[in-house]
């Protein structure tokens, strides 16, 4: 017994020094809004933790399923008070709790993902989803017979409107009868209820299912029903074989190592940051072999375009749901108008309430 | 050999009853630690961590009071309907409305002083809350409809209302359209409590806490509403005014939740959002179970569960636990001290064999 005590006092003094005298170690914490495990947004959140926990210096923790309010809050302030000196809060609902937790720290670098309230030790960041999300509408919209998409959609607010608009732009580009059904779950991760709304989808014609969601329940019903669906996420081909055509992806890591990286040495501040295609935040899964190939090869030439800045999704003439043009010819919407779109395309069906 | 004979108690076990929930929480700690331990886990360091996160220091102690606040009013309301055997399950909704009452008072007096609108809210939160407790009263009583039912159903009413009304014609129009209203002016917070970071919320509980305790000791209302939830047929019999009871108990009890829900949104969201529903209304309802409706207990049950609550991150923090794990000892916890229960109703005792 004392021997084990000493090797484990002997081991902590050894240890203890050179680690200070070592690179300057940093701990990152993440907040996370569901389950890690849900193959969803905290899981791609999740796996990008764990490639910066690899690097040298760099130890993390996270604590998940916190729900957005007051709870969230105090999780952001332990980790302040533990003297983490990066913190990354996932979720859009983490905005004004993380606000006032930053004002409380001025020496910790806080990251709020998905919102638009900056401090001068906190920034934003995001991913241009609605890009990758327009190259799987062409493959949608390309796929369906009946000419009607289903969405299954969390949340009638910009981030969701502007995926789905980008999603009826890209299927139009091919397809230009295609039509986008919307269905409003009012859940980010309810697997039997975001299972249940894919198939009122598939009861009214749609023969293409994709989702806004973090649970993999509207693949389900795709599959049951053997008819196409698109993935959202990271690539949720395991949950649907057969159905699983093409998700967009997130995949952090970039960004996380970059924030890392500049954080360790210094020269951190607080931006907003909305990386897309170019930086490879977001992109989309290897597209299934049901595909034919030469929509296949057009997603991935608009890919292209898209990250050579030739093409831009929302150009104009763009026209709402009632037939007014929102962005005229020519024009290219502007980031503002985008983190505040509010309104459907031509082609979507459904109610932005 | 001898033979285990269950015998029922005369009296219910006094005050050695508080021995057996200790046991049945020490059960249940110990059922989790195994748990732990299967997942590779040092059980009692996770125990340390566990207990350091709720109540190892001032802030931890400050976390876990704001978090007991709305749990405390909840479940006191919840309490109230109990003892007449009125089963609210409604208490989220009525949590809702009340978040919707204050929520009213601040977005259209934004300019009252503090005196005038804190006081507002509150009373706009007792309406709002209380009428969502009313309905259900009068629909069992002329339309004999259950309670159960009507008041779980009208929680999906209340959300789906809130939610109406963040999305739509409260939204802050300079959120871009995120759901939630426009942040409540200076006077429209619920201050703090000193130098600490508690709410004065803490004090209504307390305030609510002793009016209740002395409603039930020490008025007739009080008696005649444990008499009548004791037994109603006997109740009827002795002409005791059920129906108005009912009435009295639904209104109280929406009133009290509604208050939970005006202390979330103005001293801690500062603002309505969809995320204030976390579902304090459904354990209000574990915690008055817990705490045999008292509202003394309710208050140490509310606290301690907001511990563990609020010690289960420290332990997600610490050693990467899941976060189902909090749930799962809730839950033992829960089983642990309703089987422990039995023991306060029967004893046990050794017969030789003959």
């Amino acid at each position: 017994m004392k021997r084990i005590l000493l090797i484990i006092m002997a081991g902590i003094l050894a240890w203890s020094p050179a680690a200070a005298e070592e690179k300057k170690e940093i701990k990152v914490g993440f907040i996370y809004v569901s389950p890690v495990g849900d193959a969803g947004w905290s899981y791609a959140h999740n796996e990008a933790r764990k490639a910066i926990d690899g690097m040298e210096g760099v130890e993390t923790a996270f604590v998940e399923s916190v729900p957005e309010g007051p709870d969230s809050e105090r999780v952001i302030l332990n980790m302040a008070r533990k003297d983490f000196d990066l913190i990354f809060a996932t979720s859009f609902g983490y905005m004004d709790p993380m606000l006032k937790v930053a004002k409380r720290f001025p020496d910790i670098a806080f990251m709020h993902c998905s919102g638009f309230k900056t401090a001068p030790n906190m920034g934003t960041y995001f991913g241009r989803m609605y890009q990758a999300r327009y190259l799987s509408g062409i493959v949608a919209g390309a796929m369906t017979k009946t000419d009607t998409l289903g969405y299954v959609a969390a949340f009638p607010i910009p981030e969701v409107i502007r995926g789905i608009n980008a999603f009826a732009l890209g299927a139009q580009a091919v397809n230009p009868e295609a039509k986008v059904r919307v269905v409003w779950t009012k859940t980010w991760y309810d697997p039997a209820t975001e299972k249940e709304a894919a198939k009122s989808l598939l009861d009214v014609g749609a023969d293409v299912i994709a989702q806004h969601q973090d649970s993999p329940g509207p693949q389900e019903a795709a599959q049951q029903r053997e008819v196409y669906s698109i993935g959202y996420n990271t690539d949720m081909s395991p949950f649907a074989p057969e159905a699983h055509l093409v998700a967009p992806v997130w995949n952090w890591t970039p960004f996380y190592k970059e924030m890392v990286h500049q954080v360790r040495t210094g020269n951190w501040e607080s931006k907003s940051y909305w990386w897309g295609l170019e930086k490879g935040i977001v992109d989309i899964s290897p597209i299934s072999d049901r595909v034919p190939v030469d929509i296949r090869e057009k997603v991935l030439d608009k890919k292209a375009e898209i990250i050579a800045d030739t093409f831009s999704v929302f150009t104009g003439p763009i026209k709402d749901q009632q037939g007014k043009v929102r962005i005229p010819e020519g024009n290219s919407a502007a980031d503002a108008e985008l983190l505040g779109m509010d309104w459907f395309v031509e082609g979507v069906i459904g109610t932005t309430k | 050999m001898g033979r285990i004979r269950v015998i029922k108690r005369q009296e219910p076990l006094g005050w050695p009853s508080c021995l057996v929930v200790l046991g049945a929480a020490g059960v249940s700690l110990v059922l989790s630690g195994i748990l732990l331990g299967l997942q590779d886990r040092p059980p009692l360091t996770a125990t340390a961590i566990l207990f350091q996160g709720a109540f190892g220091s001032a802030w931890a102690i400050e976390d876990c009071l704001i978090k007991a606040v709305p749990i405390y009013l909840c479940s006191l309301g919840v309490a109230v309907a109990f003892r007449l055997q009125i089963w609210n399950i409604g208490a989220e909704g009525q949590f809702a409305l009340g978040a919707i009452g204050a929520t009213a008072a601040a977005l259209y007096f934004p300019e009252l002083s503090w005196l005038l609108l804190l006081p507002a809210m509150a009373l706009a939160a007792f309406l709002a809350g209380g009428f969502w407790g009313l309905i259900p009263a009068l629909l069992k009583i002329h339309m004999r409809a259950n309670e159960i039912i009507v008041t779980l159903m009208m929680n999906y009413i209340a959300i789906l209302f809130l939610d109406y009304l963040v999305y739509g014609v409260w939204k802050d129009p300079a959120s871009f359209g995120f759901p939630m209203t426009p942040t409540f002016s200076e006077s429209a917070i619920v201050g703090r409590i000193g130098d600490t970071n508690i709410n004065w919320g803490l004090a209504l509980c307390g305030i609510c806490g002793l009016l209740v305790w002395i409603f039930f000791r020490f008025t007739l209302l009080g008696y005649e509403l444990k008499a009548s939830g004791e037994n109603v047929r006997a109740a009827r019999y002795a002409r005791l005014p059920y129906e108005r009871l009912v009435i009295l108990v639904m209104v109280l009890s929406g009133a009290l939740a509604g208050w939970a829900g005006f202390i979330e949104a103005s001293a801690t969201l500062n603002r309505l959002q969809p995320s204030i529903m976390v579902g304090y209304g459904y354990t209000a309802i574990v915690v008055a179970w817990l705490a045999r409706l008292n509202p003394l207990y309710i208050g140490l049950a509310s606290f301690l569960l907001a511990g563990l609550r609020v010690g289960v991150e420290n332990l997600q923090l610490e050693l990467q636990v899941p976060a189902a794990f909090g749930q799962i000892m809730e839950g033992l916890i829960l089983l642990t001290v309703l089987a422990g229960g039995f023991f306060t109703e029967y004893r046990l005792r050794l017969r030789p064999r003959p």
